[in-house]
C-alpha cells in the first residue's frame, strides 16, 4: 500500500471510531446482563451493569458538643440516587447546630453471587436444565436418524409416489409451525403424551421432518450417483453404501441437522408451554421466561442469572459451529 | 400381435390358466390373508390376516369417527360429545383408513402376484427369500415409513385440524366444547374477517404493519449488514477476524434471551437505557419505548437490526474475501479507481449471491413471532377492538397466538394461519423452484 496521506489517516481514524461505537452497541446489552446477574439485589430498577455499593462515612458534631459517627452503605444506581442517599442521611441525623465532618461517600464494586445461589435454592433451573439437556439430545438424535433416512431414500431411489411425496413435504413445511397447536394438544392428550417430555419430542422431531428433509436431499443429490454407484458394484447393500459413501460427504449437512435440532428447544417457548404444566417439568425457556414475565419485574437479577448460564455455552458452541450454521441456512435457498 | 399370441400360448399352455391369481385375488379381496392362505404362504397370511381382523374390529370406530367429523357431535356435554376430541378422532379415522386401503390393495396385489407365480409353475418363494425380496424392493418405503408417520400425525393431522377449524364457529365464549358444540359453518369466518368491523380493521391494520415490518426489517438488516462486511473489508482496517467475532455475537446469543434483556433494557420505569438518559440529563420524562404504539415499531424496527445484521454480514464478509483477486487486478490494470471497483465488482457480487436469502428473510420476517412477543407482547393495546385481542404492535402471527391462547378465538386464528400459509407458501413456491432438490427432479 502506498504511504498514507493525512486524508486516508482521517478515514482510517473515522472508520475505526465507527467499528468501535458498533462494537459497543453490540456488546454492551450482554454486558449489561453479565453485570447485573452480579447484582446483590432482585429488581429491574437496582441492576446495574457494575454492581457497585455507595459507602458513606461521616462524623456529625452536634450542637450539645456530641459526637456521632455514621456509616451507612447502599446500593448505587445512579448519581441522582447517590444525592438522594446522601441527603437522606443528613436529613436523619442533622438537627439544629450540627456541623458535618470528615465526610467521604466512596463507591465500590461488590459482585454477589447470590442471584446464582438463589437460581439453585429458589427455582427448579437445575431440573430445568437438566429437562432441556435431555429433550435437547435425544430430540437430535431422532430427527437426523428420521430426516436422513427420508432424505437419502429421496435423493436415491425411485419409487412411486416419490414426487407426490416432495411435494407434500414442500407444501406442510410452509404452514406456520403453531397453526396445528390446538390440534397438537388434543392429540397428545388422547395419546396420554400431555405434560410429558416424549411428547414434546415427538412434536420437535415430527415437526421438523419437511423442512429438514428438503433441506438433506439437496445435498446428498450434490454428492456424484458414480460414487455409490461404483459401491453396490463391490457389493455395497444400501445401508453400506448409505454409511461408507454418502455419510462422509454429507457431514456439513448432518451436523447442521444435528445442531439446529439440539439448540431447537434451548429457546423454543411455543410447545413446552403447551405441553409442559408441571414446573419440574419445565424447559430452560419457559422456566426462565416466567421469572419476568407477569412479576412487576422484581427478579430481573435472577433471570439475568439464569440467561447467563445458558447464553454461555449456547454462544460458545454456535462460535465454533458458526460455519455449519450459515452454510447450511444458505443451502435451503440455494440458487440453481 | 406377436406378443398377444404369445400370451395366449403362454396361458394356454400353463395346466391351470388363470386359476390361481384370480382366485387368490378374490380371496384376498372378500378378506385380508385368505388369499396368503389358498397359496399356502402362512406367514404372510398371519401378517395381512391379523391386520384384517383388527379393521373389521375397528370398524365402530371409523364409523363413529367419521360420523363425528360431519356432524361434530349432537348432545353437548362434560360426558357426552366433544366436537374438538370428534373431529380429531374423524381426522385419525381418515389417515387409519387411508393406511389401511392401501395395505388391502397390496393384500390383494400380493395374492394375485403370488397366485400368478403358481399359474405359470413357478415355486413360489420361501419367505425367507420373500423377506429379503421385500427388503430390496420396498426398501425406500421401509425407510421413508418412520418419517411418513411422524409427518401425519404431527405436521399434516394438525394442518388438517387448522384447516378444519377455519370453517367452524370454535371460539370463546359460546362454543367450546364439552359445554357446547361446535358447528360446521362454511366460508362465514371468511366473510366476517371482510364484512365484520371488528375482524376488517383489525385484520387490515395488523397485515399492513405486518407486511410494512417484514420489509422494512428486512432491507434494514441487509444494508446493516452490507454496511458492516464493508467497513471490515475496507483497506483501512486490520484484525478483520476479531471485529467480524465480535459482530456475529448478537447471531450467536440465543434470540429468546437477547429479546427479553431488550424488552427490559427498553422498559419505561426501570429501564437502563431511560435512567442512564434521565441521570444524564438528556429527558425529563420516561420514553415510551415500548409502549407508544408508534414508537414501539420503530424501537421494534432498532432492535430487530441488532438481531439480523449479524447474519448478513456473516455471509457478505464470507462472499467479499471468496471474490478472487485477479478480478481486482484486471481492474487495477484498466485503471479502476477503488469507487469503481466497489461498485461493479464487490456490490454485484455480493447482492448476486445474497438476493435469494432476501427473500427467505422477509418471510422469518413475517413469522417473527419471538421478536413481537417478548418485546411487547404485541401491545400496546388500545388501537384496535378489545375483542380482536390484538395490539399496536402485533403481526399476524403474534395475534394468531393471542387468538388462540388468551382469547380462544380458534376459528379466526385458523382463518389467520391460512392467510399467512397463502402469503408465505407463494414467496416459497417461488423461492423452492430455484433450488437444486427441485430441479433435480424436474419438477418444473
Amino acid at each position: 500500500m502506498t504511504k498514507s496521506t493525512p486524508l486516508q489517516w482521517l478515514i482510517q481514524l473515522i472508520v475505526y471510531v465507527i467499528l468501535i461505537i458498533l462494537a459497543f452497541i453490540v456488546i454492551y446489552p450482554l454486558l449489561w446482563v453479565v453485570g447485573a446477574s452480579f447484582n446483590h439485589t432482585d429488581s429491574l430498577g437496582s441492576a446495574t451493569a457494575i454492581p457497585t455499593q455507595m459507602m458513606y462515612q461521616a462524623k456529625f458534631v452536634h450542637s450539645d458538643g456530641t459526637v456521632q459517627e455514621v456509616e451507612e452503605s447502599k446500593k448505587y444506581t445512579g448519581k441522582k440516587d447517590q444525592e438522594d442517599f446522601i441527603n437522606g442521611i443528613r436529613a436523619k441525623y442533622v438537627k439544629e447546630g450540627t456541623t458535618i465532618q470528615e465526610e467521604t461517600v466512596r463507591r465500590k464494586m461488590n459482585p454477589s453471587l447470590r442471584q446464582y445461589q438463589r437460581l439453585f435454592k429458589d427455582t427448579q433451573y437445575i431440573q430445568w436444565y437438566k429437562n432441556t439437556f435431555k429433550i435437547a439430545v435425544i430430540n437430535m438424535f431422532l430427527s437426523v436418524i428420521l430426516t436422513v433416512s427420508a432424505s437419502y431414500v429421496f435423493s436415491r431411489f425411485q419409487f412411486k409416489g416419490k414426487k407426490i411425496g416432495l411435494i407434500t413435504i414442500l407444501v406442510l413445511q410452509i404452514f406456520p409451525s403453531f397453526m396445528g397447536m390446538v390440534a397438537i394438544y388434543i392429540l397428545l392428550a388422547q395419546l396420554k403424551l400431555l405434560n410429558t417430555h416424549l411428547g414434546l419430542i415427538l412434536v420437535y422431531a415430527g415437526g421438523q421432518i419437511p423442512y429438514n428433509t428438503w433441506l438433506v436431499k439437496g445435498y446428498f443429490d450434490t454428492i456424484p450417483r458414480d460414487l455409490d454407484d461404483a459401491a453396490r458394484i463391490d457389493g455395497a447393500s444400501n445401508m453400506r453404501t448409505f454409511f461408507t459413501i454418502i455419510m462422509p460427504l454429507a457431514r456439513p449437512i448432518l451436523m447442521f441437522v444435528a445442531l439446529t435440532n439440539f439448540m431447537g428447544p434451548w429457546m423454543d417457548f411455543i410447545f413446552p408451554r403447551l405441553i409442559l404444566k408441571q414446573r419440574e417439568k419445565f424447559t430452560l425457556a419457559i422456566g426462565l421466561f416466567d421469572m419476568i414475565a407477569g412479576k412487576q419485574n422484581n427478579q430481573f437479577t435472577m433471570f439475568a442469572a439464569g440467561a447467563v448460564l445458558v447464553a454461555v455455552p449456547i454462544t460458545i458452541l454456535f462460535t465454533f459451529l458458526q460455519r455449519y450454521i450459515t452454510e447450511g441456512l444458505s443451502a435451503g435457498a440455494v440458487k440453481g | 400381435m406377436k406378443i398377444e399370441e404369445k400370451k395366449q400360448i403362454n396361458e394356454q399352455s400353463t395346466p391351470f390358466p388363470i386359476r390361481h391369481r384370480r382366485k387368490a385375488a378374490i380371496l384376498s379381496a372378500l378378506l385380508m390373508g385368505v388369499g396368503q392362505v389358498y397359496n399356502k404362504e402362512w406367514i404372510k397370511a398371519i401378517f395381512f390376516g391379523v391386520i384384517g381382523i383388527v379393521s373389521i374390529i375397528a370398524i365402530p370406530y371409523f364409523h363413529h369417527g367419521l360420523w363425528g367429523i360431519i356432524t361434530l357431535g349432537e348432545v353437548p356435554g362434560p360426558h357426552n360429545d366433544h366436537s374438538i376430541v370428534l373431529m380429531i378422532q374423524g381426522l385419525i379415522s381418515i389417515l387409519v383408513l387411508l393406511i389401511l386401503v392401501t395395505l388391502y390393495i397390496l393384500n390383494i396385489r400380493d395374492a394375485w402376484k403370488t397366485g400368478r407365480l403358481r399359474d405359470q409353475g413357478e415355486e413360489v418363494p420361501a419367505f425367507k427369500k420373500y423377506i429379503s425380496q421385500l427388503w430390496d424392493e420396498s426398501f425406500p418405503y421401509i425407510m421413508l415409513s418412520p418419517a411418513v408417520l411422524g409427518i401425519m400425525f404431527f405436521v399434516l393431522l394438525p394442518i388438517l385440524f387448522g384447516i378444519c377449524i377455519a370453517f367452524t364457529n370454535y371460539s370463546m365464549p359460546h362454543h367450546i366444547p364439552p359445554k357446547n358444540l361446535v358447528d360446521w359453518v362454511g366460508f362465514e369466518n371468511f366473510i366476517n374477517i371482510a364484512k365484520m368491523p371488528m375482524w376488517s380493521n383489525t385484520f387490515l391494520g395488523v397485515a399492513t404493519w405486518t407486511v410494512i415490518f417484514a420489509i422494512l426489517a428486512t432491507t434494514l438488516n441487509f444494508f446493516g449488514g452490507l454496511f458492516v462486511a464493508v467497513l471490515i473489508n475496507s483497506r483501512y482496517v486490520h484484525f478483520k477476524k476479531f471485529w467480524r467475532s465480535i459482530y456475529i455475537l448478537p447471531y450467536a446469543v440465543p434470540a429468546m434471551i437477547s429479546q427479553l434483556i431488550f424488552r427490559n433494557m427498553f422498559n419505561g420505569q426501570f429501564g437502563p437505557i431511560n435512567m442512564a438518559l434521565k441521570e444524564w440529563g438528556i429527558i425529563k420524562n420516561n420514553i415510551p419505548w415500548l409502549s407508544d404504539p408508534f414508537l414501539a415499531k420503530v424501537t421494534i424496527l432498532i432492535i430487530n437490526i441488532w438481531l439480523g445484521f449479524p447474519y448478513f454480514m456473516a455471509l457478505m464478509t464470507g462472499i467479499m474475501t471468496s471474490i478472487s483477486k485477479e478480478i481486482y487486478e484486471a481492474a487495477d490494470i484498466d485503471g479502476a479507481s477503488s469507487r469503481q471497483k466497489f461498485n461493479s465488482i464487490t456490490l454485484p457480487m455480493v447482492l448476486y449471491s445474497t438476493a435469494p436469502l432476501l427473500i427467505m428473510s422477509f418471510s422469518f420476517n413475517f413469522n417473527n413471532f419471538g421478536l413481537i412477543y417478548f418485546l411487547t407482547d404485541g401491545g400496546p393495546t388500545g388501537k384496535y377492538p378489545a375483542g380482536s385481542g390484538a395490539g399496536a404492535t402485533d403481526i399476524l402471527i403474534s395475534w394468531v397466538y393471542k387468538l388462540t391462547l388468551n382469547t380462544q378465538q380458534y376459528h379466526m386464528a385458523s382463518v389467520m394461519s391460512l392467510i399467512i400459509f397463502v402469503v408465505i407458501g407463494s414467496i416459497a413456491a417461488y423461492n423452492y423452484t430455484r433450488t437444486k432438490s427441485f430441479k433435480e427432479e424436474g419438477m418444473l
